[in-house]
């Protein structure tokens, strides 16, 4: 087995699908001659030529719309969009098009195409380049929205979002991209899209996180582990459909919830949870469902943004907080 | 008259002063005193060493990541200089602090800016200043905006608007030049075509011959020139800005130049263009034209010029001390500017917030 960050994972099943299957095609801003900038498409247009793999002009409307006509004529585009902070202009296309043609056309046409986006922050990054929007994804009826927290999860979830025949966003952490290495096959494999993952087990709480903010649940819970609190931890991988089951399950045996996400509080993916739990788990409950999130405001630029995305500390505090309520 | 002259379907592009520094189209050459063509070569000078210490600040882990102006200096300044910075419009992308820093920025605003701090997109009170524009293309209807509003007042304003090559292809783009051109509002769509959109070459954005071409479809007059003559980019933003402010609507102007620099400094441009490349444009770099320019009219040598960098790079250092020194962004600060009035619902995480952090501190 090979050892891969999240950038090779998801290259590398890139690499599988355009081998496997004829009609994908892999494109967007940079993505050819550079292999995008932060190269997860590095060595495809080399590999595959420039009918497959290619650079556009400059237009986030036209990259994600072109998507929607190369789907109805039988191709499976992977759009690359180079920052999430940077898909608005293709927002009219993404609502009005992609997650509505089936409906639309009363399944006569769809749009198997996968939409992906570096996301999130905590990098230092420039302006505008640090936003988590997953909840508004989540709120388009349609779209199916994943987000991976490790390399071997990305690769699985990369080859399973290109062979669906739904649109999917597809949020990769860019924060994770080579912070982390881990064991990935270099054959292909799925994970299934909508299931989320039991990161490990435990008995006093449960805490729900995804993408980059995964290992932050992990350090943080580390520091509970010393404190004797038992946690379960449940790593979402996908936002939309949501693995209810999974969580509901989980809180009927802990009796607790904690939800982490670094995306602004309000309207949050946090919130459709808790209102699940209220829902499905509310007899079980030993304390509130609790949320750890960005706050409502904008994201600050790096001398504040120390203040704004939860960290292991806060992870930490918020477990003791729920645990001993 | 340059407007109608040079015809970009024609394939005409303005070009005054060629890369010996000599006067090739005497006939077009701007007035302008030779105390003000000092002037505005010290401005580019000062730009240029405002960029070539960021890059190495930044290169220091000093400042975080950034876009650099090198080879650029021309066509920003230069359009710029040719505006009046008491009463138009600057309406920024994100890469032209050349004239950024001619309408009233500091270099303590830019080093700010990179150094993660939003106060860097404060601009002096006294001028006309949008702050810098990171979705590319965005700044362009804000724009023609700005325009109906002038037009709508009567005053006597013109805006100007930059953006690149890639900027072009964005729906932004041909949105706001498309108003601009139906309501016949007084702005300058400043093309700074540096060739590249980070890796992507100017022939992938379009294939229309030229990007001034762009103009005519939006009933405007288009007009290319050659962006590292200083005095072409003055002499053709300076009638288009008359030419919009006698409320004959907007004008597009291409500015033909290169990105000498990386895209930013996370960018490798040795894996989409070749050290030849660059070496040409190297030749053409605005700069070194009007040195040799001006030291042959007797106005400027190496003396002076020594000079000149060493205060300004003294400046400069001072400049970035201060960014060094200044204070890093408070939970107030986060939670302030979101609205007039603070909603409670802020309030109430911003207490929660500071309620953890003493608690850390106790702890
Ligand atoms: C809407 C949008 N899409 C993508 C990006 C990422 N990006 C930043 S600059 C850039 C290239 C811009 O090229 P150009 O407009 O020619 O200006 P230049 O950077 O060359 O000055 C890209 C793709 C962005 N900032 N905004």
């Amino acid at each position: 087995m090979a050892v891969m960050n999240m950038v090779q994972a998801i290259n590398s099943a890139l690499d599988f699908k355009l081998k496997d299957d004829e009609s994908v095609v892999v494109y967007g801003e940079d993505v050819g001659l550079e292999g995008g900038v932060f190269r997860v498409t590095e060595g495809l247009q080399k590999k595959y030529g420039e009918k497959r793999v290619f650079d556009t002009p400059l237009a986030e409307s036209m990259i994600i719309g072109t998507g929607v006509g190369m789907a109805a004529g039988g191709l499976r585009p992977v759009a690359e969009i180079q920052f999430s902070g940077f898909i608005y202009p293709g927002f009219n296309q993404i609502i009005s098009h992609v997650s509505r043609m089936r409906n639309r056309s009363r399944g006569t046409i769809t749009c198997p195409m996968v939409i992906r986006a570096p996301y999130g922050g905590g990098v230092r990054a420039l302006e505008m380049h640090s936003e988590s929007l997953e909840a508004v994804y989540g709120h388009i009826p349609g779209l199916k929205v994943v987000m991976p927290a490790t390399p071997y999860d990305a690769k699985g979830l990369m080859i399973a979002a290109i062979e669906d025949n739904d649109p999917v966003m597809f949020l990769e952490p860019k924060k994770v991209y080579r912070a982390i290495k881990q064991e990935v096959p270099e054959d292909p494999y799925r994970i299934k899209i909508g299931k989320a993952k039991i990161a490990q087990e435990g008995e006093q709480i449960t805490v729900v996180a995804y993408g980059a903010m995964l290992r932050t649940a992990q350090q943080g819970i580390a520091k509970a582990k010393k404190d004797g609190i038992s946690v379960e931890l449940i790593d979402l991988r996908t936002i939309f459909p949501m693995d209810t089951d999974t969580i509901i399950e989980s809180v009927k045996k802990t009796g607790r919830i904690l939800i982490v996400h670094e995306a602004a509080r309000s309207f949050g993916v946090a919130a459709e949870i808790m209102s699940l739990v209220n829902e499905e788990a509310f007899l079980y409950l030993e304390a509130p469902p609790t949320r750890l999130t960005g706050f409502d405001t904008i994201v600050p630029f790096p001398m504040g943004e120390d203040l704004y995305f939860p960290d292991a500390d806060r992870v930490y505090h918020h477990i003791k907080k729920v645990v001993e309520f | 008259m340059l407007l109608k002259t040079f015809d970009p379907l024609k394939g005409k592009q303005l070009r005054i002063m060629d890369e010996n520094g000599e006067i090739v189209d005497e006939k077009n050459m701007p007035e302008l005193t030779d105390d003000q063509v000092v002037e505005a070569y010290k401005y580019m000078l000062y730009a240029r060493q405002v960029d070539l210490k960021a890059v190495a600040y930044q290169r220091m882990g000093r400042l975080f990541t950034l876009p650099p102006n090198l080879g650029q200096e021309a066509a920003a300044f230069g359009s710029a200089y040719a505006l009046d910075k008491k009463k138009d419009w600057m309406v920024p992308a994100f890469r032209e602090m050349a004239a950024w820093l001619y309408w009233g920025a500091t270099a303590k605003d830019l080093y700010l800016y990179w150094a993660g701090s939003e106060d860097g997109n404060v601009t002096p009170d006294d001028v006309n200043f949008m702050p810098s524009a990171v979705p590319v293309a965005s700044q362009v209807p804000h724009a023609a905006g700005l325009g109906y509003s002038i037009k709508y007042k009567g005053t006597d304003q013109v805006v100007i608007t930059y953006f690149g090559d890639g900027g072009t292809s964005e729906g932004d783009f041909h949105e706001g030049m498309n108003f601009a051109g139906v309501f016949k509002l007084p702005v300058i769509f400043f093309c700074n075509n540096n060739q590249y959109a980070i890796s992507v070459p100017r022939r992938m954005q379009s294939a229309a011959k030229n990007l001034a071409d762009k103009a005519i479809g939006y009933g405007m007059p288009g007009i290319q020139v050659d962006g590292n003559d200083f005095f072409a980019v003055y002499a053709a933003t300076k009638e288009a800005a008359e030419y919009a402010r006698d409320g004959n609507g907007p004008v597009m102007i291409e500015a033909e130049t290169y990105r000498r620099g990386y895209h930013t400094t996370s960018d490798d441009p040795t894996k989409y263009r070749t050290a030849e490349e660059e070496a040409e444009w190297e030749k053409k770099d605005p700069l070194i034209r009007m040195k040799k320019y001006l030291e042959k009219k007797g106005l400027w040598d190496d003396d002076k010029e020594n000079d000149y960098v060493k205060h300004a790079k003294k400046d400069i250092s001072a400049q970035f001390k201060e960014v060094e020194e200044y204070p890093r962004t408070s939970l107030e600060q986060i939670f302030k500017y979101m609205y007039e009035e603070m909603p409670d619902i802020l309030k109430k995480q911003k207490v929660e917030m500071e309620k953890y952090l003493a608690g850390k501190e106790g702890r």
